[in-house]
């Protein structure tokens, strides 16, 4: 009985203990997300300096668990007592929760200029019109590779297609190292890291992903199929038994020092950084010729947007345009390397291979994931596929023609692009 | 209105009261929901609403290449998946049991113990572990077969598509290999030392004893060892899933009707989860299962010959 009562009065008190701060300190602002792992970064770092600015705003970050994060915010909303920030997953799953009403419309939101379209496009209505998130980070794709390996076989970081294979071909002669650290086992790792990473310097970055939304291209294009025939050449340069070859086998085989290039994405930083011994550098996907255009896949990948039914939505705001903001940018950056801020503004940071990465936005253009945004919402999914696919050609079960001729055979079977 | 001249028979309330807890826990965690699949699978969502729409998702299964093509190839997988099973699991349990209830043999409570300690192991250990014995960089395999100079037969099994499906088969034989055993051993402590003696004396002894004797007494118990096989394969997901993941790959090949289903009722990625063809395809897994079971207990089970003792 008087456990129950103590019980009884615990939760009443962290009920009211809540309320009752709200109440001092006019507003409380609570955070819905999926970045568990970034918890000590908003208590210890984000919070305090946005609080220090805006007194009378107090903000709480409050995470679920990844897995859990989608169906525990949809019935969040649907009762009412969901967090007044929403951390926002990139393209459909957010997309779908605007339509609902439960996101508020953000394109006047004080701050939302500091972002490029691209930067936007992951938290738009198919029209472009409407912008329901603040974006926070993207991922970039290149190669990492071992710098050590690199001098000790007078290796230059190679620019050009040629270059590239030049590079692994040497790598292979000598034998120390496996040329290439990556495996097809785990399916994506094939599509993000090796179609995804090479394939804008072919497809022209966004000018190619528009014209395949709107159908003036398809997947057995040249540009579109190129890629995969580059792929194809991939396989000799993979370790032995690739083809059961996991991701974190791929990661350790980097790491350990045993492969010289890894075709990454920048969130290894953080982990590269703690595990490898040697040093690291960094390349964007090689273009065809010197001089060429390069293009990146600057990947969006996380928001923040306004829950529609916040009763502190000015507070929200206020909150939001600082997430826009260069300040929160820097910090956000810093704490995380490998998630690149989406400012305009150019962000100061300390990582060097973060640094590298970053640096290719100056001089390429950047675009997302061409699976991503509107192209994978019917059956076959169309990114899942490409996982597949991607897999069978490195694998050489598909010729590149045969699995592009399959991507856009089951993309026309529900996609009907708007005239 | 006439009265009642019969005399009423006492209704059995005990009965019912006795039944009731079984029958309400059974009610609810397995037919209530099994209604629900099935209520599922004849409905769609159309515009945020839920839609009658009678057999159409079966239509859709069944005649739609995008989703048809995935069927079939799932059960045939499947199909192959309990195909290895029967070939492999059983007769090797029939002979690990037999091998065991051989008064001869020593230390046999320890290798029973050690046979059957992976069936209470955890899927994903046992995917975590098989994938790293096989792995062509830090895995065993390869260096046991380097040992006896048979390096060349190595290949990454569970990363090439003509091998994956039959390697996994394998590894949940090696996982289940218990379960038959440990029936089949108890049968045959079962049959009584007279049945035995008899046949001694009629000089029916060692291998012959087994095939005329023994088995036949068994024959039961390997009966009710195929269903569980059956109905354990066509449900099975887990193996799958944590050894090659929710795409079942490489290119497909060790996709069931579980992994199947998974991803089309959870979605995967960026794939949207459709309960209501998941439902479908579940309804299907019911219908297959349901099918086999009724063929062995009509067809098999009845022609069994029992003997009482």
């Amino acid at each position: 009985m008087t456990t129950k009562l103590l019980t009884a009065l615990l939760l009443g008190t962290s009920i009211l203990g809540s309320a009752g701060l709200a109440h001092a300190a006019d507003v409380t602002l609570n955070i819905e997300s999926w970045r568990g792992d970034d918890l000590a970064i908003w208590k210890d770092k984000l919070i305090p300096a946005f609080e220090a600015k805006n007194p009378g705003i107090k903000v709480v970050f409050a995470p679920s668990a990844p897995t859990e994060y989608d169906a525990a915010l949809g019935a969040k909303l649907a009762a009412g007592s969901a967090g007044d920030l929403i951390t926002c997953r990139p393209f459909d799953k957010s997309l779908e929760l605007f339509k609902k009403g439960n996101l508020a419309d953000l394109s006047a939101l004080p701050g939302m200029e500091n972002f490029s379209p691209v930067a936007k496009s992951a938290w738009q209505t198919d029209d472009g019109k409407s912008s329901f998130c603040v974006p926070m980070a993207s991922v970039i794709h290149g190669f990492i590779y071992n710098k050590d390996a690199f001098d000790k076989l007078g290796i230059k970081v190679p620019e050009t297609r040629d270059e590239f294979f030049a590079a692994l071909d040497k790598i292979k002669a000598d034998g120390t190292y496996i040329p290439m650290a990556m495996g097809t086992k785990d399916l994506w790792e094939a599509a993000t890291m090796g179609y995804q990473n090479i394939g804008p310097n072919y497809w022209k970055g966004e000018d190619g992903r528009a014209a395949l939304i709107k159908g003036e291209q398809k997947l057995t294009d040249k540009d579109w199929v190129a890629p995969y025939e580059e792929l194809a050449k991939w396989k000799p340069y993979l370790g032995d038994g690739f083809e059961a070859q996991t991701y974190p086998d791929s990661q350790n085989l980097f790491t350990l020092g045993r492969a010289a290039i890894y075709p990454a994405g920048s969130w290894e930083i953080g982990l590269f950084n703690t595990q490898a011994q040697f040093k690291m550098g960094a390349f964007p996907p090689p273009v065809e010729k010197a001089g060429d255009t390069c293009y990146i896949s600057d990947h969006t990948d996380i928001g923040m947007g306004l829950n529609a039914a916040s009763k502190n939505a000015d507070a929200a705001k206020t909150f939001l345009s600082w997430v826009a903001s260069a300040d929160f940018a820097t910090i956000y950056a810093n704490a995380l390397p490998g998630f690149f801020s989406l400012n305009s503004a150019p962000v100061k940071m300390e990582d060097p291979l973060a640094q590298e990465f970053v640096s290719w936005r100056g001089k390429c253009k950047s675009t997302i994931r061409s699976t991503y945004q509107i192209l994978s919402r019917g059956t076959p999914n169309l990114e899942n596929e490409t996982w597949v696919e991607s897999a069978n050609v490195i694998n050489g079960t598909d010729t590149p023609e045969a699995a592009a001729k399959k991507l856009q055979t089951g993309l026309d079977s529900w996609y009907k692009p708007a005239k | 209105m006439a009265a009642q001249t019969r005399p009423k028979r006492p209704f059995h309330w005990h009965i019912a009261v006795f039944l009731a807890p079984a029958v309400l826990v059974y009610t609810a965690i397995m037919i209530l929901p099994l209604a629900g699949t099935l209520q599922l699978s004849l409905f769609r969502n159309v515009d945020q609403s839920q839609v009658f729409v009678g057999l159409d998702n079966f239509r859709t299964l069944f005649g739609d290449p995008n989703w048809s093509v995935n069927f079939w190839n799932a059960l045939r997988n499947n199909v192959w998946f309990f195909i290895i099973h029967m070939l492999v699991q059983n007769p090797v349990g029939v002979l690990l049991a037999a091998l065991l209830s051989s008064p001869k043999l020593r230390f046999s409570a320890f290798y029973r113990t050690a046979i059957f300690v992976p069936t209470i192991l955890s899927f994903v250990i046992v995917g975590f572990a098989w994938k790293l014995i096989l792995s062509p960089l830090w895995g065993v395999a390869p260096h046991l077969l380097d040992f006896v100079g048979l390096k060349s037969l190595f290949t990454p099994w569970l990363g090439k598509e003509q091998y994956a499906l039959t390697a996994l088969s394998l590894i949940s034989v090696w996982q289940f290999i218990g379960i038959p055993m440990m029936l089949i051993y108890a049968a045959l402590l079962s049959i009584p030392e007279e049945v035995i003696e008899a046949a001694e004396c009629d000089g029916v002894t060692g291998l012959s004893q087994f095939w005329k004797i023994k088995l036949p007494l068994i024959l039961p118990s390997i009966g009710i060892i195929s269903i569980l096989t059956f109905v354990g394969n066509f449900n099975a997901f887990d193996l799958i899933y944590t050894a090659q993941g929710a795409l079942a790959g490489p290119n497909y090949s060790t996709d069931i009707l579980g992994t199947f289903l998974y991803r089309a009722f959870f979605g995967f990625q960026l794939q949207v989860g459709d309960p209501n063809m998941g439902a479908t395809i579940a309804t299907i897994m019911f219908l297959i299962i349901l099918g086999g079971v009724c063929v062995y207990l009509f067809l098999i089970q009845t022609r069994l010959r029992r003997y009482q003792f």
